[in-house]
């Protein structure tokens, strides 16, 4: 069953089965909610900023593993960034699934399992429906901040 | 299994008629295809009656006055005849369009976006397809109608008496499923048909998930408008079809305007070509209405009794295998009188979607998500389900196939 072992690697299924920065932030700096439209999947996105950096990161929602571990991950690996450190990390993990780059594992912790995952069309959306929260995530907190709301 | 004395279909059999059956998949073993409901296979004779207009008697249809042309026009129309035969429905009321969904889109748009206005009601039920609720939400949208929803039973079932209850005398339109391609309920469609019409209510009756498994008698059924699709009953993509009341044909404003549906052209204006060709605009389908005239005779020559005595069995041992697995919520009526052999279910633990990919691996072909009925998910309180559906070449393998797959797959999840 290698093709299965290659997209589920225990990593993967490890952050599936004990999500970490699972749930809502109360008095959150920015919160978007996503969905999926293939397959209903959710995702709500919270994060508090301070000086610029995310200091703390929640993700929320229901869907499959591949989502659920991706969201898993994010939030392990966004936390403590700052803003552009943010975005660049998304759009680094965006060309990944989309085959475009190699996984920098510095820069993706364990999201560098989700690699395999560029080989499954359908199921890159799965991977991709938090992190790409998390910049329009960023977006809104900038247009809030910039409009002084 | 307990009846399948009563009939003479052998499944085993038929499945070297499908050339993708019919072969291993990559890496060896049979491919288990449980997902006829979003698409059947196609047997050998459908694509060679296809190949064969392409390299004997390719022409385009109608007016053409050399031989090819004719003999393209016998093999175009001659699928009409069999389709119509196949229904019980007269020809020249048997619309050719690009799928089910064109059909239903064709009367919201012809009969619907000229007659409905403000507070007339459009009833559809809780577990339409998107393509029997769009196209009236569409046309509601510009007229000021109003689209309801008829709930579903916890079972599975239209809530008749919810039904009865809502047709009323603002009731313009009842639309409903024949078979639920998710939950695989049959539906009384005669006798809410013959409700809409005591209420003075015209009707839609979705047989996309009838036609190809099961006698479907238009003329017994008396809808106004019947729709199915030539993909599902072993015919190519890109052909659909409307077996339509004649009088409402005749009495409807074209759909869609161009070559074919003509009778006369001036700069002033148009009139209209007769009933079928007024409402197909264009060059049609051809080959596929020659591929899906072969699908009929095909299924013809199964006999559409034995295919739906097939697909009782199988649905029977579908139930018990999917009983065998732990954990596993089934949606639908259990009853296999009730129901055709299009199931939906949950496995606690695992998303449809893993389920889907899993079983991928084992060689069976599922599908996983909504199924095109969200009022439906969200009316069952789920976001997905997985769904297994078979057709008459689906053998006792596949679903042994089916059951040892979600087992392990549970299992694999870590969620045993």
């Amino acid at each position: 069953m290698g093709g299965l072992d290659d997209l589920y690697q225990q990593l993967i299924l490890d952050h599936y089965r004990n999500r970490r920065g699972r749930g809502r932030i109360d008095g959150a700096s920015a919160s978007v909610h996503e969905h999926n439209p293939v397959c209903g999947d959710e995702c709500y996105l919270d994060i508090l900023v301070q000086d610029g950096r995310i200091t703390e990161i929640r993700a929320d929602g229901d869907g499959c593993s591949i989502s659920q571990a991706a969201a898993s991950m994010l939030t392990e690996v966004a936390e403590g960034k700052d803003l552009d450190e943010a975005l660049a990390l998304v759009e680094h993990f965006r060309l990944v699934m989309h085959g475009e780059a190699d996984p920098d594992e510095d820069l993706l912790g364990d999201a560098v399992a989700l690699e395999g995952v560029a080989k499954y069309p359908v199921r890159v959306k799965c991977a991709l429906l938090s992190w790409l929260a998390l910049r329009d995530c960023i977006a809104d907190y900038r247009e809030t901040v910039a409009t002084g709301g | 299994m307990g009846n399948s004395a009563q009939h003479t279909l052998d499944a085993q059999a038929l499945r070297a008629e499908f050339p993708i059956l019919a072969s291993p998949r990559p890496g060896g073993g049979q491919v288990h295809y449980l997902d006829s409901a979003a698409t059947s296979q196609k047997p050998q004779r459908v694509l060679d009656a296809m190949d064969a207009y392409y390299r004997e008697t390719n022409a385009n249809v109608h007016r053409g006055v050399y031989e090819m042309a004719a003999e393209a026009t016998e093999r175009f129309e001659a699928g009409r005849d069999a389709v119509a035969r196949l229904v019980n429905h007269p020809r020249e009321a048997t619309v050719f369009t690009k799928n089910a969904t064109e059909a239903i889109n064709l009367v919201a748009w012809a009969w619907g976006a000229r007659e409905l206005g403000e507070g007339d009601e459009v009833l559809v039920t809780m577990m339409e397809h998107h393509s029997n609720t769009v196209p009236w939400q569409i046309v509601a949208s510009m007229t000021g109608a109003q689209v309801r929803f008829c709930p579903v039973t916890p079972g599975g079932e239209i809530d008749m008496d919810a039904m009865r209850s809502m047709i009323g005398a603002r009731t313009r339109m009842v639309a409903v499923v024949h078979v639920s391609n998710t939950l695989g309920t049959i539906n009384p469609v005669e006798e809410i048909v013959a409700m809409a019409h005591d209420a003075g209510a015209l009707t839609m009756v979705d047989a996309t998930q009838s036609v190809p498994h099961m006698p479907v008698d238009a003329a017994a059924i008396g809808s106004d408008f019947l729709a199915f699709t030539g993909h599902k009953m072993c015919g190519p993509t890109g052909i659909g079809v409307l077996a339509a009341s004649p009088e409402r044909l005749e009495a409807m404003e074209p759909f869609l305007g161009g070559g074919e549906m003509i009778s006369d052209v001036t700069t002033e204006g148009s009139t209209w070509n007769d009933i079928p060709w007024k409402f197909e605009a264009g060059t049609p389908p051809i080959a596929e209405a020659v591929g899906l005239g072969e699908a009929v005779r095909f299924l013809e020559d199964v006999g559409m009794q034995n295919v739906r005595a097939h697909e009782k069995d199988i649905a029977a041992r579908m139930l018990e295998a999917l009983d065998e697995v732990p954990g596993l919520t089934l949606f639908g009526p259990r009853d296999v009188e009730r129901r055709g052999a299009s199931m939906s279910f949950s496995l606690d633990g695992v998303h449809p979607h893993d389920i889907g990919q899993f079983l991928d691996s084992k060689g069976v072909c599922v599908r996983a998500g909504h199924h095109c009925t969200k009022p439906l998910m969200r009316y069952l309180g789920v976001q997905s389900t997985a769904r297994a559906s078979a057709y008459l070449y689906t053998t006792d393998d596949d679903i042994i196939a089916l059951r040892d797959a979600l087992i392990e797959c549970r299992e694999w999840f870590g969620a045993a």
